[in-house]
């Protein structure tokens, strides 16, 4: 675990903020689906927040680009995404990011460097090779990070795209979000590997394993792979380890793990952990922690209201936005 | 004006627009050394050199999605699928992520990528190497879809097709492929959605489009020799489908008849079929009849394969069938 004496205030509380606006964010968007302002599929990403935080701040977004699944709030929110423009598109209006044409799944900021919100399981994978292929082709020096399940790395697009990184030097980070379950299914019924790091060897390309529920070990370590594939151009894949608190969606009751097993991770939650720290080294009091906590349930609750005031979209906008 | 092969027609498609964009690529399996499975892409690697020309390893899903990838942030490349047989392992690419980006980005996102292949019946390669895909792609919004029958065609068409800020499928054949045709020395594009009327007529209108505008122009001509003039209408772009041409056509002749290789249920040509008998009703003087491949797989033996497509004779007898001459 890394210290945080050694960092910058300013960066680690904006880092913390980050992580509180990605957890309140989701505990007020599984409220609004209860209260049906949601609908269909919602992946919530609360105890994973490290994962996106760290990563994205170890890039430079004007070069680099990030590419993830469906379990995207998070992402989202960590690059600079408005929660006004999300919560907005997750009740379909039409002042959300994607004009209420994507919802939870569909989440994506061009200018950003955000490309999605991808709904097919490892379909993200072989476009962020692409992405990547760009930055090699016009030699911009920009990485482009690649999220995806544990669930995912089975897909015959994973094997696909890595020995094309291989073979073209592509500047990618492939990372695996393990959270250890696709769906309901743990890694450890449908995987030939549980250490996926390994799986890179067989690309000749290098594996590491990162902890993900420390945002300083996500953010150290992410910005050395990032650094080492932006001057050598040979790809990287990471298995995170992280876990998620909620169900793979909002309809999963998570019977397919026990409370101690949840109540284990709960323990290396990573805003508590950052927090902790921060308090221990006294660059932060509980009473600071708590104004900031404070500050983002108010943006969260705005964004409810900014979502509930828009209007929705115009029928006609179902032509728009398909053709260029 | 030059006479060329319908294959040096898309070649010097996309050699002028590597040469006008250089964001623009080549990218499929044997399309650099080897030259082009098919010898479209011939020259092309000398040309540009292999950061422009990928040679793929044989993995459609990872290149079609790295190129719909690299189109979303500003390259514009070509993918070659050696056959549409193929590409069905890269649909979900094409349908979910290709057709799809901008709509679920809200606009943000454009895919300016062309597919291009050999589609439909070659011959003596059985079932799996046989088949005319070209419904799988026409189905889906957010792509368009065109089928060149000549090398003028083929060449204007992709040349717009690159051009072109969407995912463009572009249906070649490869029986075709040594098809000659005149192509002008000066630059020409042709744009979508515009079909063209490859022989004028009174009698009766057949529609088709890809390699069997060849074989209903031939019955075209044996047709005229029985004093039935007919009106040949070549679709040429698939999705934007021309509906006026069809129907302003058709009704001047007031019959039709739809040529397709493919399958028929859920084919362009049954859709058409449907198209023309809604939207001409009080002009027809007969149904409209729909000559397609019969609905099996294609078989290896050769007599068995030209008996399933269709041919000369079969949209002879469908004519007669509409023009009550039976």
């Amino acid at each position: 675990m890394a210290d945080v004496k050694k960092s910058d205030l300013e960066f680690l509380m904006k880092a913390l903020r980050d992580m509180v606006l990605i957890r309140r964010f989701e505990e007020k968007s599984a409220q609004m689906y209860g209260l049906r302002k949601i609908g269909g599929f919602l992946h919530l990403y609360n105890g994973q927040e490290a994962v996106a935080v760290g990563s994205v701040a170890a890039l430079d977004l004007k070069k680099d680009y990030i590419l993830t699944s469906y379990r995207d709030h998070g992402h989202a929110l960590a690059v600079g995404m408005t929660p006004d423009s999300i919560m907005a598109e997750l009740f379909g209006k039409i002042t959300g990011c994607s004009r209420g044409k994507g919802g939870s799944m569909h989440l994506f900021d061009a200018e950003r460097h955000f490309l999605g919100g991808n709904g097919i399981v490892g379909a993200q994978i072989p476009i962020a090779t692409g992405v990547a292929f760009k930055q090699m082709y016009t030699e911009d020096g920009g990485v482009t990070l690649c999220f995806f399940g544990d669930g995912a790395i089975h897909q015959g697009a994973f094997h696909e795209s890595l020995n094309l990184a291989k073979i073209w030097n592509l500047p990618i980070v492939y990372i695996v979000e393990n959270n250890h379950f696709g769906m309901g299914t743990s890694a450890r019924r449908i995987s030939s590997v549980q250490d996926f790091s390994v799986k890179a060897a067989g690309y000749d390309l290098p594996g590491k394993v990162v902890n993900g529920m420390d945002f300083l070990d996500v953010y150290e370590d992410l910005k050395e792979i990032a650094n080492e594939v932006r001057k050598t151009g040979t790809a990287c894949l990471v298995d995170l380890k992280t876990y998620r608190y909620k169900g793979h969606s909002i309809s999963d009751p998570a019977k397919y793990r026990t409370k101690d097993e949840l109540e284990q991770y709960k323990k290396q939650d990573p805003i508590v952990q950052l927090k902790s720290q921060l308090i221990e080294a006294e660059l932060l009091t509980e009473e600071a922690f708590k104004e900031l906590d404070n500050e983002i349930k108010d943006i969260v609750q705005k964004s409810v209201d900014f979502a509930d005031k828009s209007e929705e979209p115009a029928l006609h906008t179902m032509y728009e936005d398909i053709l260029a | 004006m030059a006479e060329i092969q319908m294959r040096e027609a898309i070649r010097q498609a996309m050699d002028e627009e590597m040469a006008r964009d250089e964001n623009v690529f080549l990218i499929g399996e044997e399309v650099g050394e080897y030259n082009g499975a098919y010898k479209v892409s011939k020259g092309l690697l000398d040309k540009y050199g292999d950061k422009r020309v990928k040679d793929t390893p044989i993995a459609e899903l990872g290149f079609t999605g790295l190129a719909v990838g690299a189109a979303s942030v500003g390259l514009r490349p070509i993918v070659e699928w050696m056959t549409f047989n193929f590409a069905l392992l890269a649909l979900d690419q094409v349908v979910n992520s290709a057709a799809k980006l901008r709509h679920m980005s809200g606009g943000q996102l454009k895919v300016p990528v062309v597919f291009r292949g050999a589609n439909g019946p070659a011959e003596y390669l059985s079932s799996q190497h046989s088949q005319a895909l070209q419904s799988y792609y026409v189905h889906v919004p957010g792509l368009k879809v065109i089928a060149p029958s000549t090398p003028y065609d083929a060449k204007g068409l992709l040349k717009t097709a690159i051009r072109d800020d969407n995912p463009v499928i572009m249906l070649e054949s490869e029986m075709a492929y040594n098809w000659t045709g005149e192509v002008p020395e000066e630059e020409y594009l042709i744009p979508f959605g515009k079909a063209d009327i490859k022989r004028t007529g009174k009698d009766v209108t057949l529609i088709a489009h890809s390699k069997p505008v060849r074989m209903v122009l031939e019955a075209a001509d044996r047709l005229a020799e029985m004093g039935i003039d007919a009106e040949v209408v070549d679709l040429r772009s698939l999705r934007p489908l021309d509906e006026e041409t069809i129907y302003r056509s058709v009704r001047k002749t007031n019959r039709a008849v739809v040529i397709d290789e493919s399958w028929p249920m859920a084919s362009v040509g049954s859709h058409v079929g449907w198209l023309v008998a809604r939207n001409c009703f009080d002009d027809l003087d007969a149904p409209v009849e729909f000559v397609h491949s019969e609905d099996v797989p294609m078989p290896y033996n050769h007599t068995l394969e030209l008996a399933v497509q269709p041919s000369v004779d079969k949209i002879i007898a469908a004519v007669k069938r509409v023009t009550y001459k039976e």
